[in-house]
């Protein structure tokens, strides 16, 4: 691989992987804050319209910081990956267009409001705005998903000679099989970081015996929608994703599997380091026949492993793929045991007491962030040697004409950058949780961005 | 439909030069105009709950740009990388400028996040002017369509320029203080009292300055590229764009200085969009010139994406839009009229 190509690999994975720290955030407490809105609305009861206040605060510096680390995103389609830009541009032009008007427009408007305006709006209409929110967050995840789900199974497309893309179905695209599973098992991965971050500032509150109803609140809603989240992410959307990918990227599946190969009665490696050079795994720990029942509901079912396919359309990094699925998988089921314990204990009416389950919620914060990341490492290493899946190889994509010079010059100035809203978006969520939901705060400090706030 | 996605696109981008462009004229100004801290609070809210949604046009261009002529996004975005970086990392600290400066009420925080605010949007301004003033003088476009250009070279308008030279720094000065005159009608409109009358006084003072580097660059402009006037002989009527010109600017003068805010602030979108106008109309049907030989220009007809793609768009576009329209006429209306002077907590 040459040099250039790398720093433009590296440049989109490392602006992309931050960008999607946020965004997992705000898709994951936007329902959140939209039940605690609804839940207030329905009882009266003030603790939820304060707990609503005080996750409104966290989403509106969470959502500035997945703003601006957004706006590079979309350009570098064209900074970076210019070949690939030029012969796609027909058909992912489409959702990534369809993001800005139908959910950034939207977000937009209704953000402002929702943050700043529950005087004005009123209880009913303050509930819309925040549910315009939702619905604008949302969407932008799904036109996302439908312009990944396309590089990784295109559909509803022509080529014409020159080799550029074009759509022959609108419907085709946006509802490819790919997309809709993707997006379901995606958006319970952002639920899952919503839910987690609830319940960790929950117990941290109980933990330091500070605004205990607030805790209680943030807890139960948290931990029930969290049981529910964390649940079907793995059944029956990971467990989909899962056999969707054996029947159209099964390289892909055998290499995350660490599979080198053919075998009736697969194994599934549980744990254990690939050696791509030797073709194993070193001290492997594998459950028999776990595999070929997971993709084909049988356990003397042959997988193909590695071997038969040829090399160079083997994911290119076979050890990170290998270890971002074990991570991922490892951590959702993790998060199952967790979230249902918790659901158990709230259920008996101990959880709050239970300090060993509030340590543990805790403990977990930084934990579905790494899952996501994971998945997503899982999707795009996964999708290698390939841009477009099968069709358009990531050597055929780069701008030709940025040299790596240029290339690393601008990945060096993300990284300077980037690490400096880090430190701003750790202190200021930390002053945030620190302060906590009271009423009322000092002026010139209060609620979020006051820029907003006019 | 090549001239309807044509003009499509070069409308969203004229939306977000003169929705954006007076955020970035206020972020310029404050700088200047605003004594106090609770003056400058002021100043920024009067854009708080616009600019972002503005910023989405930006967004919602590129986007379009992308789906519609994607050689020219390719090539365009490839070959202008260095500087479309810093507009991209300037466009951050204006964001996180505008959004951070008032989680802490501290001096130094206050001074960091504003002066962030302030640099970047001036920068800004600088950095579109000089992107359009490339597209007008044209770049050094290869045989598959791409380019590369560095920073600068020798300043000179040649067959192997810069992003900057003598004429794109002259577009890039024209570009900022339109913009900043243009946030100074916006500031007056939206403020009362001494802030308005300092911002109606800047804005007054940068007309002089406008009137003058309009007509440089328009000079500057037929004389690297004469050819620019070819649709214009062709289709006279199109001299009506810069005679609309001349009155929007004069317009800008006479109705600011009798004080009509609104008018004025009408003017001064007009003024841009009408600046743009001309532009388009000067180049079409191409879309990027090439410095060295007019046959690998890149134009609306080699560039476009399919005929399918391009029909189906046009009809989910344009019920985006309405939708988008709606919103913007929703939050415009919750946000009339001037900004007060007390400082609250909660609620617009």
């Amino acid at each position: 691989m040459d040099e250039a190509l790398l720093l433009h690999r590296l440049q989109f994975a490392f602006t992309i992987t931050f960008h999607y720290l946020f965004p997992q955030l705000t898709m994951g407490l936007a329902p959140l804050i939209v039940i605690l809105k609804t839940v207030y609305l329905r009882t009266g009861n003030p603790l939820y319209n304060r707990a609503a206040r005080f996750w409104a605060k966290v989403f509106g510096i969470n959502f500035v910081m997945g703003v601006v680390t957004g706006i590079p995103m979309e350009f570098q389609f064209g900074t970076d990956w210019a070949q690939f830009a030029r012969v796609t541009g027909g058909v992912i032009g489409q959702p990534l267009v369809m993001e800005g008007v139908f959910s950034f427009f939207l977000e937009s408007a209704f953000l402002g409001l929702f943050l700043y305006g529950e005087n004005r709006l009123g209880r009913v209409g303050h509930w819309w705005a925040g549910l315009a929110v939702f619905a604008g967050s949302w969407l932008s995840g799904f036109f996302i998903i439908v312009t990944d789900a396309w590089m990784q199974h295109p559909v509803a497309f022509a080529r014409n000679a020159a080799g550029e893309f074009q759509v022959t179905s609108f419907w085709g695209l946006l509802l490819n099989p790919w997309a809709l599973i993707q997006y379901a098992h995606n958006m319970c991965g952002a639920l899952t970081t919503g839910v987690f971050a609830m319940a960790a500032v929950g117990a941290y509150y109980l933990l330091e015996e500070r605004f205990l109803e607030d805790a209680r609140a943030f807890l139960r809603v948290a931990v029930v929608v969290g049981a529910a989240a964390c649940v079907v992410q793995i059944f029956p959307t990971g467990d989909l994703h899962g056999k969707f990918m054996a029947a159209h990227q099964p390289v892909t599946v055998a290499a995350m599997e660490g599979l080198f190969k053919t075998e009736a009665g697969a194994p599934i490696v549980i744990l254990g380091q690939p050696d791509a050079e030797n073709e194993r795994i070193d001290n492997p720990l594998v459950a028999n026949d776990v595999l070929s029942f997971l993709i084909y509901g049988t356990t003397t079912a042959s997988v193909q492993g590695l071997n038969a396919f040829p090399k160079q359309d083997w994911p290119t990094n076979i050890p990170l793929l290998y270890y971002s699925y074990h991570i991922m998988a490892g951590l959702g089921t993790i998060f199952v045991a967790v979230m249902a314990g918790a659901v158990f204990l709230l259920w008996r009416g101990a959880l709050f007491r239970t300090r060993w389950m509030l340590w543990i919620l805790l403990l977990c914060t930084p934990l579905p962030y790494i899952a996501n990341t994971a998945g997503w490492m899982t999707a795009e290493t996964g999708r290698q040697p390939w841009l477009v899946y099968g069709l358009l190889r990531t050597t055929q994509g780069d701008s030709q004409y940025v040299n790596a010079g240029n290339g690393l010059f601008t990945l060096l100035g993300f990284m300077g950058l980037y690490g400096i809203l880090a430190i701003l978006f750790l202190f200021l969520v930390s002053r945030t949780i620190a302060h906590g939901p009271a009423e009322e705060v000092a002026p010139g400090i209060a609620s979020g961005a006051p820029v907003t706030m006019a | 439909m090549l001239l309807t996605w044509f003009l499509l696109v070069a409308i969203m981008l004229a939306a977000y030069v003169v929705l954006d462009g007076f955020d970035l004229g206020v972020g310029v100004l404050h700088l200047f105009l605003a004594r106090t801290e609770e003056e400058r609070t002021i100043l920024i809210r009067t854009i708080g709950p616009v600019w972002d949604g503005n910023e989405v046009w930006l967004l919602a261009g590129g986007g379009t740009l992308y789906f519609a002529f994607p050689l020219l996004y390719a090539s365009g975005f490839s070959g202008f990388y260095l500087p479309l970086m810093m507009v991209l990392w300037l466009l951050i600290l204006r964001g996180i400028g505008i959004e951070l400066r008032m989680h802490l009420d501290t001096p130094v925080w206050r001074g960091l996040f504003n002066g962030c605010f302030g640099i970047s949007s001036l920068l800004l301004t600088v950095f579109y002017g000089a992107a359009l003033g490339n597209v007008i003088r044209g770049v050094p476009l290869q045989r598959h369509g791409y380019f590369f250009l560095p920073l600068w070279t020798d300043w000179k308008v040649g067959p192997n320029p810069g992003i900057l030279d003598w004429y794109t720094v002259i577009a890039g000065l024209l570009a900022a203080i339109a913009l900043a005159l243009h946030g100074a009608n916006y500031a007056a409109l939206k403020t009362t009292g001494e802030l308005n009358r300092r911002a109606r006084l800047a804005a007054a003072r940068l007309w002089p300055a406008l009137v003058a580097v309009t007509a440089l660059s328009l000079a500057a402009t037929l004389f690297i590229r004469p050819d620019l006037l070819d649709n214009y002989q062709r289709l006279p009527v199109l001299y009506a764009i810069p005679a609309l010109v001349a009155g929007s600017l004069f317009g800008a003068w006479r109705l600011g200085r009798n004080g009509r805010e609104r008018a004025a602030f009408l003017c001064s979108s007009a003024y841009l969009a009408l600046m743009l106008a001309g532009a388009a109309a000067a180049v079409y049907p191409n879309l990027l010139l090439s410095a060295t030989d007019p046959s690998l220009n890149i134009t609306v007809f080699n560039a476009h994406s399919g005929e399918h793609s391009l029909a189906v768009g046009l009809i989910w576009w344009s019920f985006g839009m309405a939708l988008a329209a709606g919103y913007f006429v929703f939050v415009y209306r919750m946000f009339r009229g001037k900004i007060a002077g007390k400082l609250d907590g909660h609620g617009y």
